[in-house]
C-alpha cells in the first residue's frame, strides 16, 4: 500500500537554528507509528514541520500531495489533526464550543453530528461537561477534549505530541485504550510522539528511532523492543 | 431628583457611544493584543465619508448603511496593509503604528473636508420623548437604541454561528486555531472590520452633538479608554457596561460638582483611568491574565 505520509530530507528550522537534520521516513495507512529520542532529539519539531508550525526544507507528501508549502490551516483542511504538547484547548470556550471550533474547516458538515456523537461515546464524561468551560476541566479531561477535538477534523492522520504528559497512570491507560479503537475502527493513521518509550512502544506497531535531528533506525516495534541498545537506553533494562 | 434622572438618562445615551469605541478597542485587544489608538479616528474619517454622501443628496439610512459597509471594508484593508507586515514586530512598534494612523487620519481628513465645524444631521425626530417624569430628546434616545441594537446583534453573531465561534477560538489560541483548519489571519482582519464598522456607528450617532470635525473623537477616544479600562480591556461585557457607567459618572459629576462643570469633565475619564489602574488594574470584568513561568 502507498504510505499515506512521506517524508524525504526534512530539515526544520528555529530561526538560523536548524533542528532537523534531513530526515527521511514514510507512514504506513492505518498503522500506529512511534517516534523515539532523547529530549532534543527533535521529536516536537517533525510534527510541527508535518504540520507547518516551523520554517522546513525538503518535501513532505501526505497521500500522494505535496503539502510542505502549505500554510498550517490548509494542512489541516486536508485530513492532518495535530494535538500539540500541552494540549492547546481553548480554555475559555467551553467543552462543546472547543469541538465545533475542531471542525471549522472541514468539507463534508453531514459527518459533525455523527462525529460528535462518536466522540461523546469515546469520552461521556465530555458529554456531562459539554457546558463547561474547558479551563475547569483537569488535566486529563483536557487532554481527551484535545484529542476529540482533533477527531472532529475528521482526519486521515493524528499526530499526536506527548498525551501522556503529567497525567496519572490509570488516565492514561483509558485515553490510550481509546487511541488504539479509534485506529482500529476508523483506520485513522497515528503518528506518536511519547517519552514514555514503553507505553508507546506497546501501542505503536511501527517505530523510528531519532537521533540529534536524525532517523538512525526504524522497523516494526516487535523487533526494535528487543533490540539491546533500545532497551537499555529507552526502556531501562 | 428629576435634574438627577434627567443626567442620568443622558448620561446613559452618551455611554453607549462611549461604549460602541470601547467594545471597538476591546475586540480588537483581544485578538491581537494591541491597543488601537487609531480607532476614534478611524471613526470620524467615516462620518465625513457619510456627511459626503448626504451631501451628494443620499437619504440618511442610506448613507448610514453606505459608511458602515465602507468602515467595515476600510478595517480589513488597514489590517492586511498596514497592521499585518509588522505583525511579529515589538507591541510598542504596533503601538507606534497606530498612532500614525491616528496622525494621518487626521491630516487627510482637515485636508480633504478643512477644519471648520460641520453640523452634521440625526435620522431622529426633534420632538422630544417624554419618560414619565423626564424629557428625553428623541436623538438621545436613538444614540442609546442604535449601539444597543448593534450589541446584541454582534453578541448572537460571536455566541451562535460558526465564523463568530472561529473568531473567538483565533481570538483565545492562534496556534490551536491554525491546527485546526481556522484560517486566522482572515479572522484578524474581519476582527479589524467589524471594530471599524462599530466605530463608524459611533462617530455617526456623536457627529450631530459634538458636530463635525477632525479632532472631534479625540476626547471621546479617552472616555473610551476609560470605559475599556474600567470595564476590563479582556472583556466585551465590561467594555459595554464601563462606557455606560463612564457616561453617567460624567454627567452626575459635571452637575453636581461645581468646579468640574463642563470644563473639567474629561478630567473624569482620566480620573477613572487612574483610579482603576492603582486598584483593580484588569478592570471590574477583567481577568487578570496569569502565565506560567
Amino acid at each position: 500500500m502507498a504510505p499515506i505520509l512521506e517524508a524525504e530530507d526534512l530539515q526544520a528550522f528555529y530561526g538560523r537554528v536548524k533542528a532537523l537534520h534531513g530526515v527521511t521516513f514514510s507512514i504506513e495507512p492505518g498503522g500506529i507509528t512511534t517516534i523515539l529520542g532523547a529530549n532534543g532529539a527533535g521529536k516536537t519539531t517533525i510534527l510541527r514541520a508535518i504540520s507547518r508550525m516551523v520554517r522546513t526544507t525538503g518535501t513532505v507528501r501526505f497521500g500522494g500531495e505535496r503539502i510542505d508549502r502549505l500554510a498550517p490551516e490548509a494542512v489541516a483542511a486536508r485530513g492532518v489533526a495535530h494535538v500539540p504538547e500541552g494540549r492547546g484547548t481553548f480554555v475559555n470556550l467551553t467543552v462543546e464550543e472547543n469541538l465545533r471550533g475542531g471542525f471549522y474547516a472541514r468539507r463534508d458538515k453531514a459527518g459533525v453530528a455523527e462525529d460528535l456523537d462518536r466522540v461523546y461515546r469515546y469520552f461521556p464524561v465530555l458529554a456531562e461537561r459539554r457546558r463547561q468551560l474547558a479551563g475547569t476541566l483537569s488535566g486529563g479531561e483536557q487532554q481527551m477534549l484535545a484529542v476529540s477535538r482533533a477527531l472532529m477534523l475528521g482526519p486521515r492522520l493524528l499526530l499526536l505530541d506527548e498525551p501522556s504528559l503529567g497525567l496519572a497512570p490509570l488516565v492514561i491507560q483509558e485515553i490510550f485504550r481509546i487511541l488504539r479503537a479509534i485506529n482500529a475502527e476508523h483506520g485513522v493513521s497515528i503518528l506518536l510522539v511519547e517519552q514514555n518509550a514503553r507505553l508507546a512502544l506497546d501501542l505503536a506497531d511501527h517505530v523510528f528511532l531519532l537521533e540529534t535531528g536524525r532517523v538512525v533506525m526504524s522497523g516494526l516495534s516487535s523487533v526494535l523492543a528487543q533490540d539491546d541498545a533500545i532497551r537499555r537506553s529507552y526502556l531501562g533494562y | 431628583m428629576d435634574i438627577f434622572l434627567q443626567q442620568v438618562v443622558s448620561g446613559l445615551a452618551t455611554g453607549s457611544i462611549y461604549a460602541s469605541l470601547a467594545l471597538a478597542l476591546v475586540m480588537i485587544y483581544q485578538a491581537t493584543d494591541v491597543v488601537n489608538f487609531a480607532q476614534g479616528e478611524m471613526a470620524m474619517f467615516s462620518t465625513y465619508l457619510a456627511w459626503s454622501m448626504l451631501q451628494a443628496g443620499l437619504p440618511y439610512w442610506v448613507a448610514f448603511l453606505g459608511t458602515v459597509a465602507f468602515a467595515f471594508v476600510g478595517g480589513v484593508v488597514i489590517e492586511r496593509v498596514v497592521i499585518r507586515p509588522v505583525e511579529n514586530a515589538p507591541i510598542l512598534s504596533i503601538v507606534i503604528v497606530t498612532l500614525g494612523l491616528l496622525v494621518i487620519f487626521n491630516s487627510v481628513a482637515g485636508w480633504i473636508w478643512t477644519y471648520i465645524q460641520k453640523p452634521f444631521p440625526t435620522p431622529f425626530p426633534s420632538q422630544p420623548v417624554r419618560l414619565g417624569a423626564i424629557t428625553v430628546g428623541a436623538h438621545d434616545v436613538g444614540e442609546f437604541a442604535v449601539p444597543l441594537v448593534m450589541l446584541i446583534v454582534l453578541f448572537l453573531f460571536f455566541r451562535y454561528t460558526p465564523l463568530g465561534l472561529a473568531m473567538r477560538a483565533a481570538a483565545q489560541n492562534p496556534v490551536s486555531s491554525r491546527l485546526a483548519g481556522i484560517r486566522v489571519s482572515r479572522m484578524l482582519a474581519l476582527g479589524w472590520g467589524l471594530a471599524a464598522l462599530f466605530g463608524s456607528v459611533a462617530g455617526m450617532m456623536v457627529a450631530p452633538i459634538v458636530t463635525l470635525d477632525p479632532s472631534m473623537m479625540g476626547g471621546i477616544q479617552i472616555y473610551a479608554f476609560a470605559a475599556a479600562t474600567l470595564g476590563g480591556f479582556t472583556s466585551p461585557v465590561g467594555a459595554v457596561l464601563g462606557g455606560l457607567i463612564v457616561g453617567v459618572t460624567e454627567n452626575l459629576v459635571g452637575t453636581y460638582v461645581k468646579f468640574i462643570g463642563t470644563e473639567l469633565k474629561l478630567t473624569v475619564a482620566l480620573g477613572i483611568i487612574i483610579v482603576v489602574l492603582l486598584v483593580k488594574p484588569s478592570g471590574l470584568f477583567g481577568r487578570a491574565v496569569v502565565r506560567r513561568v
